[in-house]
């Protein structure tokens, strides 16, 4: 199966996501964000990380209106799994795709360590055969990943929490929050679109200091096996 | 046509933490501001733009404030506008 990796001027994640997907047994091929050609041949679109456009105006405010984005919109309509992580995240909530707003982190400091998220949700396209309660560890490099809900779109409804970050024992502690996310969210799924804060493909091998992110992404090249 | 500027300002709505303007508010008190209450940190655009006359140029900022400027889910947006020079 093949995954588009989509690349606006400013991300810098498009090489790691595309090793990761193909370490889970996928395919990946980048896109750039001028190109406005239909995105069917894809299984499945990854907007990664990165600072897309400067992050000038709001983190994903620009990128939102490329011209690659109606493409987007239209293959997540399809019910094909679309992944934002990080600036993808962002650029997912900016363009509606998925609710809510990321905020600048309420310490003011661009955050780059390690965290432990705990899995909310066992579903795809990310988490699923992942049990709920399983503890990833991965790392956050963000400056605006505090998640705010939308009060006119709340969380529960078809919109759930699918990710938070936790201590080593899978406590959602404030201490365990690296960007004062509501509710200590670092993932959220709607349907076929995961967004997360977390970059999973930094956590695919021993050698970078954990194989957590993996299980996300051979979770999602066996979602799509599987349909 | 003629040339308006536009002063858009962007803050965040009430509802909305503001990490950014607390602690503007924290160092204000530090350099002895004791009054100071409440300090909310937005944004601030100047537009220059063109349009058939001033309705026309409120509604087109409107528009921007919506489309762009402004986050409607965490933001919210007040702007004015200032005839400049009308030609031909």
């Amino acid at each position: 199966m093949k995954f588009g990796i989509v690349v606006f001027p400013g991300t810098n994640c498009e090489r790691d996501t595309a090793a990761a997907v193909e370490i889970a047994g996928g395919q990946a091929e980048l896109v750039w964000h001028a190109d406005d050609s239909p995105l069917q041949r894809f299984d499945g679109l990854i907007l990664p990380g990165g600072f897309a456009h400067g992050d000038a105006l709001r983190a994903g405010a620009i990128a939102r209106f490329s011209a690659v984005m109606p493409r987007v919109m239209e293959l997540a309509q399809t019910g094909r799994p679309v992944v934002g992580i990080c600036n993808g995240f962002q650029v997912l909530v900016e363009c509606g795709l998925l609710p809510g707003a990321l905020l600048r982190n309420d310490s003011l400091q661009f955050r780059a360590e390690w965290v432990h998220c705990r899995v909310e949700v066992s579903a795809p396209p990310l988490t699923e055969g992942i049990p709920v309660g399983t503890l990833l560890y991965m790392p956050v490099a963000h400056g605006m990943g505090n998640y705010c809900e939308d009060e006119r779109s709340p969380l529960g409804g078809e919109t759930l929490v699918a990710l938070r970050y936790c201590d080593a024992n899978g406590d959602a502690a404030a201490a365990a929050n690296p960007n004062g996310s509501a509710g200590n969210i670092a993932g959220i799924v709607r349907g076929n679109v995961f967004g997360l804060m977390p970059h999973p493909e930094r956590a695919v091998s021993p050698l970078l200091g954990s194989v957590d992110g993996l299980a996300l992404f051979k979770s999602l090249t066996r979602s799509l096996v599987a349909a | 046509m003629s040339d308006f500027m536009a002063r858009v300002y962007v803050t965040p709505r009430p509802s909305v933490r503001d990490p950014e303007g607390s602690t503007i508010m924290e160092g204000l008190h530090q350099l002895g501001f004791s009054g100071v209450q409440m300090v909310r940190a937005g944004r601030y655009f100047e537009i220059m733009l063109q349009a058939g006359d001033s309705h026309q140029a409120e509604q087109t900022v409107d528009l921007m404030c919506r489309k762009l400027l402004a986050n409607p889910v965490v933001e919210q947006y007040r702007f004015d506008l200032q005839l400049e020079a009308t030609s031909e």
